[in-house]
């Protein structure tokens, strides 16, 4: 008997699975809280180990609710291609809804959350009009820093996550009213994300105070920028200035300033701590592999020798910097785990997960699985050179951004992103470790992880280049 | 040259018609793509191909008659 079998009493659905075997269970859980503490404190650990113990189907419980972790390839594939009406994406997440609020996406029905798309901001055609953002963001960012200095490196990319995000996504004008204190309240916002809410997301600890604060100061900072468009009578044209415009059909406004932050915050989420923590990683793996690096700013250095500009060649392939941004993503996927609440019976192979229980995939297990991966913990960027392309040839295996219908919508601007913002770091700046390479870590207390601080590197501004 | 697309996994983002639009369109109601030539001639493959190596969901793949 393993620990796991010694928990079956508190499984509330024991022998109810028609078709299949009910999936096994890890052990180690305990009687109330089941895996979540260790899920909280060792999340990467525990997912291994349940993959170690059970391979491909493995149930955890987090608090009452299993969750039946999928790994490999296969078991991914089955994952990613079960429709909406089977998995449902929005019920896995309940530590979001209190941080997008009433309405607002995740608590919005599936056929309105399709509509990410749709509002055209990430669509290919748009790209062009992105890169030029980011790569003005960044230089606006870097203006004030002198010849030398150092950096936090989650301070740093969080700010400038926000004004790219916010630029790009809702429209400049909007970007032009925050301030960084958007940005430092936005912070307090993902780190409201305490796994602890599959018990409850609004228990009284501290950090869902503090979530909640953040929420309504967010709300007063975007109150005030629309009082004072309100003030001026001048049109701005973005985002901001349509929802404003909407009314019903007695005159009052369609949407409040509670509901326009919530979707503000929704819009800006998913791209914001994942591309935020993905900069930060990238600089630590090129700063871990210093001969790697002098290939990527020996690759800009040529790019950029005629002048042209960061918003043309972020749209272009830049083969060495991209293969250091996948490789990052593979070892430091900004999800480590990735859920769907069960509507009908799953199968998998002999397995079926009832519904009501919860099914996972785990980027950070999958993406150094030895099969798809040779050599996993080593830092390759020629993974995805020609000829081995390792990303293409497990699309269900290299899973940083998910797969299938749900896949990230904003993978291809992510890329654009990363792109334009190392063209000018790199171009401008060198950069040097600032505390000991091994202290480099993440925090991984919340379901939002990020890097742990401090978080330091160095910088010394290059001799001017020919960068425009 | 036949062109085959896994709608699983197309989210509609269009670069397929930015690259190719004689064979590729978006139906933006329903996000997905729509493909007006399975068997494009031969003047159009090297768009094609770039079409299909640039989708952003790897929807997209060439099969060689």
């Amino acid at each position: 008997m393993t620990a796991a079998d010694a928990t079956a009493g508190v499984a509330t659905d024991a022998g109810a699975h028609p078709g299949g075997a009910p999936p096994p269970r890890v052990s180690g859980g305990l009687p109330v809280l089941g895996h979540l503490l260790e899920l909280r404190r060792q999340p990467i650990e525990l997912l291994r180990r349940a993959h170690a113990e059970r391979g491909e189907v493995a149930e955890l419980r987090l608090a009452r609710l299993p969750l039946v972790m999928l790994y490999g390839e296969e078991a991914q594939e089955a994952f990613f291609r079960a429709p909406e009406e089977q998995l449902d994406q929005a019920a896995a997440y309940p530590f979001m809804k209190p941080i997008f609020g009433e309405g607002v996406v995740f608590d919005a029905p599936p056929e309105r959350r399709k509509e990410a798309l749709r509002n055209q901001s990430l669509r290919d055609k748009q790209m062009r009009g992105h890169a030029e953002v980011i790569a003005h963001e960044t230089e606006r960012m870097v203006e004030g820093m002198g010849q030398q200095g150092e950096i936090d490196l989650l301070d740093f990319f969080a700010e400038l996550t926000i004004y790219t995000s916010s630029a790009c996504l809702i429209g400049k004008p909007f970007r032009e009213e925050l301030t960084p204190e958007f940005s430092s309240v936005y912070h307090d916002l993902e780190r409201g994300t305490d796994a602890i809410a599959y018990v409850n997301p609004h228990l009284p600890i501290p950090s869902f105070r503090k979530r909640d604060r953040a929420r309504r100061r967010l709300v007063e900072l975007v109150t005030e920028i629309m009082e004072a468009r309100k003030g001026s009578g001048q049109a701005k044209g973005d985002l901001l200035d349509i929802l404003m415009r909407v009314h019903h059909e007695d005159g009052r406004p369609r949407f409040s300033a509670d509901e326009i932050t919530g979707m503000f915050i929704s819009m800006m989420f998913a791209g914001h701590h994942t591309t935020s923590g993905t900069a930060a990683w990238t600089l630590i793996e090129l700063l871990w592999h210093p001969e790697y690096r002098a290939s990527v700013v020996n690759e800009l250095d040529q790019l950029y020798a005629d002048g042209s500009e960061v918003s043309y060649h972020a749209l272009r392939e830049i083969p060495r910097l991209e293969n250091a941004i996948k490789e990052t993503l593979r070892l430091h996927p900004p999800l480590i785990v990735l859920m769907r609440k069960v509507l009908y019976d799953f199968h998998y192979k002999g397995w079926t997960v009832s519904p009501g229980k919860l099914v996972g995939t785990s980027p950070a297990v999958s993406n150094r699985l030895p099969e798809c991966f040779p050599d996993p913990e080593r830092f390759d960027p020629a993974r995805y050179a020609e000829g081995r392309e390792e990303d293409r040839l497990h699309p269900f295996g290299w899973i940083p951004f998910g797969a299938g219908r749900h896949r990230c919508v904003g993978a291809a601007f992510a890329m654009i992103q990363l792109k334009a913002i190392f063209s000018v770091l790199l171009e401008r700046f060198e950069f040097d470790l600032a505390q000991p390479a091994a202290t480099y870590h993440n925090d991984h207390s919340k379901m939002v992880v990020q890097l742990a601080q401090p978080c330091r590197v160095r910088y010394r501004r290059r001799p001017e280049k020919a960068l425009a | 040259m036949r062109i085959r697309v896994d709608l699983d996994l197309c989210q509609g983002h269009g670069t397929c018609a930015e690259e190719a639009p004689e064979v590729f369109a978006v139906d933006e109601k329903e996000s997905k793509v729509i493909i007006r030539e399975e068997r494009p001639p031969d003047a159009l493959h090297v768009k094609v191909k770039r079409a299909v190596r640039f989708c952003p969901t790897r929807a997209l793949s060439i099969v060689e008659d």
